[in-house]
């Protein structure tokens, strides 16, 4: 089954580069979030091709199914400015080059040397597939997740935690002079104290 | 050369015509929803419905559909074009690529992967870009509005169903489908030394969950009451507004094939799937797919009853309603679940 596998990584590959380069290329800011998801479900489909069948549903579900629409909701609601964000683009241009290249170092020196296994990449090996003991991908992960990597797991919660409640505390705003429909209270209203009943004079009003 | 073919070849056009032969059965069983949704809501009102194309009407979505093929789609001058004609495709195609994992009897399934379930939350998570495509594209802010609506309601109601497939899944201990509803075949019932009936599924079990996952997918799949994306009293027709003929066709397809898969779900989760409710002898001889046939119209029929008889949510209670009733609500039943599966050691029951 390589030739196939290898078939469908060069689609998905090139589906993902190119998918990437139109998020920075294409005009249209919402253009480019679409793009962006295009690139995230790429990436799962590679997930998928090494056998990490759960990251893959999960990169879709977290990012594309939740993280991705927020964004998406954000840049349409923003209603951008195409022209002047060009302008901006071009003053930021150094300090991107500069991060660029430090991101193209770190890559470099990741696959030539840094790496752990040092046989080669190439194409006639099959990709590399985690060796599980006949697990399934979900009771793989989740053995060492709550096992050995427990503090980790635990740790992210928290600091996920503590940004959930930091972004509430930083929205939350008591305004004053707002009705606000309390559930409670129109429950508990009976006729004796929902109607006042007023005895009006003919001719007089009340 | 036999052996490129017996490898690639076969495979590939077995899956194929499996595809195939499932998605026109599936488009007839919609064509016939739509009509039956159509007649439960006349009859609710005392209407006769669509009874004029073929004998009861029985051929009216046939005859709608070659209405919308014939018609001419009307593409508004300032609209998105490309992501305007992309939006309906998408919502079709994501919600028919779903059936691929649903086991409809033993061992009929397309593609019996290990992450069955999670396969279909994450496509069914993905809907939702069909109805944002379509709202944004359109240019118009009916759509607009209707496309933020729908966008925060599926967001927030998918929380609500993960949380409850989840505590569906520590019940079982497999993502599979199909094992989901072969551990159906033991629970309660059973626990108590009656044969395998139906109070082995997990609606008994997993009961409020049972309710919750109901209400959840009306939100989810925008049905009435929680068709505020396309609430016709406020936004005219929603995200839909701008659209016509093939690409509106399109759109409902995909919103019934979506209904139609939770339908499914809510079978295989709590219905037993294709089990029979007596494991004894004249229930035992009906096929299981007509089993599955029966319980999942059920499902439908409650669906559609639903959008006959219960006034439209205002949008906040339907926010409150998801975020602050069933969120923790479901997210008590996982624990509890978890906790009761633990301490009595009960693997496939609960």
């Amino acid at each position: 089954m390589l030739g196939l596998q290898a078939f469908f990584f060069y689609i998905f590959a090139f589906i993902a580069v190119g998918g990437a380069l139109m998020v920075v290329l294409s005009r249209n800011p919402v253009h480019s979030v679409l793009f962006l998801i295009l690139t995230f479900v790429a990436s799962a489909g590679l997930f998928l091709l090494t056998g990490a069948e759960f990251l893959a549903m999960i990169l879709i579900v977290v990012y594309v199914g939740a993280v991705a629409i927020l964004f998406l909701f954000v840049v349409m609601m923003l209603d951008l400015d195409v022209g002047q964000l060009k302008q901006r683009a071009v003053q930021y241009a150094p300090f991107g080059a500069v991060i660029a290249v430090l991101l193209l170092a770190e890559l470099i020196i990741a696959v030539s040397g840094g790496l752990a296994d040092p046989a080669p990449m190439t194409m006639t090996t099959a990709l590399p597939m985690a060796e599980t003991g006949g697990l399934s991908n979900i009771e793989a992960l989740g053995n060492v997740l709550y096992t050995r990597y427990i503090l980790f797991f635990q740790l992210a919660g928290l600091i996920l935690f503590v940004a959930m409640i930091g972004a509430i505390v930083l929205t939350l705003r008591h305004k004053e002079n707002v009705r606000r429909q309390s559930i409670p209270d129109q429950v508990a209203r009976n006729p004796a104290t929902a109607i006042e009943i007023k005895k009006v004079e003919s001719g007089r009003g009340i | 050369m036999t052996d490129i073919f017996s490898l690639y070849v076969w495979p590939a056009l077995v899956i194929t015509a499996q595809s195939v032969l499932f998605i026109v059965v599936l488009l007839v069983l919609i064509a016939y929803i739509l009509l039956a949704d159509r007649k439960i809501w006349a009859a609710v009102q005392m209407r006769r419905g669509p009874n004029v194309v073929g004998p009861f009407g029985l051929f009216q979505s046939f005859a709608d559909l070659l209405k919308f093929a014939l018609k001419e789609p009307i593409i508004p001058a300032s609209s998105d074009k490309p992501v305007f004609l992309l939006a309906p495709l998408v919502a079709v195609t994501l919600a028919l690529a779903t059936f691929a994992v649903i086991p409809v009897a033993d061992g009929w399934v397309i593609a019996d992967i290990n992450i069955g379930i999670l396969y279909v939350f994450a496509i069914s998570s993905l809907e939702v870009y069909g109805v944002i495509m379509g709202g944004w594209a359109s240019n118009s802010k009916y759509a607009f509005l209707g496309a933020l609506r729908s966008a925060a309601q599926m967001v927030s109601y998918e929380v609500s169903i993960g949380f409850v497939i989840v505590s569906v899944l520590l019940c079982v201990g497999s993502l599979n489908l199909t094992e989901i509803v072969l551990s159906q075949s033991t629970g309660l019932g059973t626990m108590i030394g009656l044969p395998a009936t139906f109070l082995d599924w997990h609606w008994l079990g997993l009961f409020p969950m049972f309710i919750i996952f109901f209400i959840s997918a009306l939100a989810e799949t925008n049905r009435p009451p929680f068709d505020l994306p396309e609430a016709e009293s406020e936004l005219v027709a929603g995200y839909m507004v701008e659209y016509s003929a093939t690409p509106y066709m399109m759109f409902m397809l995909g919103e019934y094939a979506a209904i139609t898969l939770m339908c499914c779900l809510t079978t295989i989760l709590f219905l037993g799937g294709w089990l029979p409710p007596f494991d004894f002898a004249p229930f035992t001889w009906v096929p299981g797919f007509i089993w599955f046939l029966i319980k999942g119209g059920l499902v439908f029929f409650m669906f559609a009853m639903v959008k006959a008889f219960v006034p439209r949510y205002r949008y906040d209670q339907l926010m409150r309603l998801g975020w602050k009733v069933f969120l923790p609500l479901s997210l008590a039943m996982v624990i509890v679940t978890a906790f009761v599966i633990q301490i009595f050691g009960w693997g496939a029951a609960a």
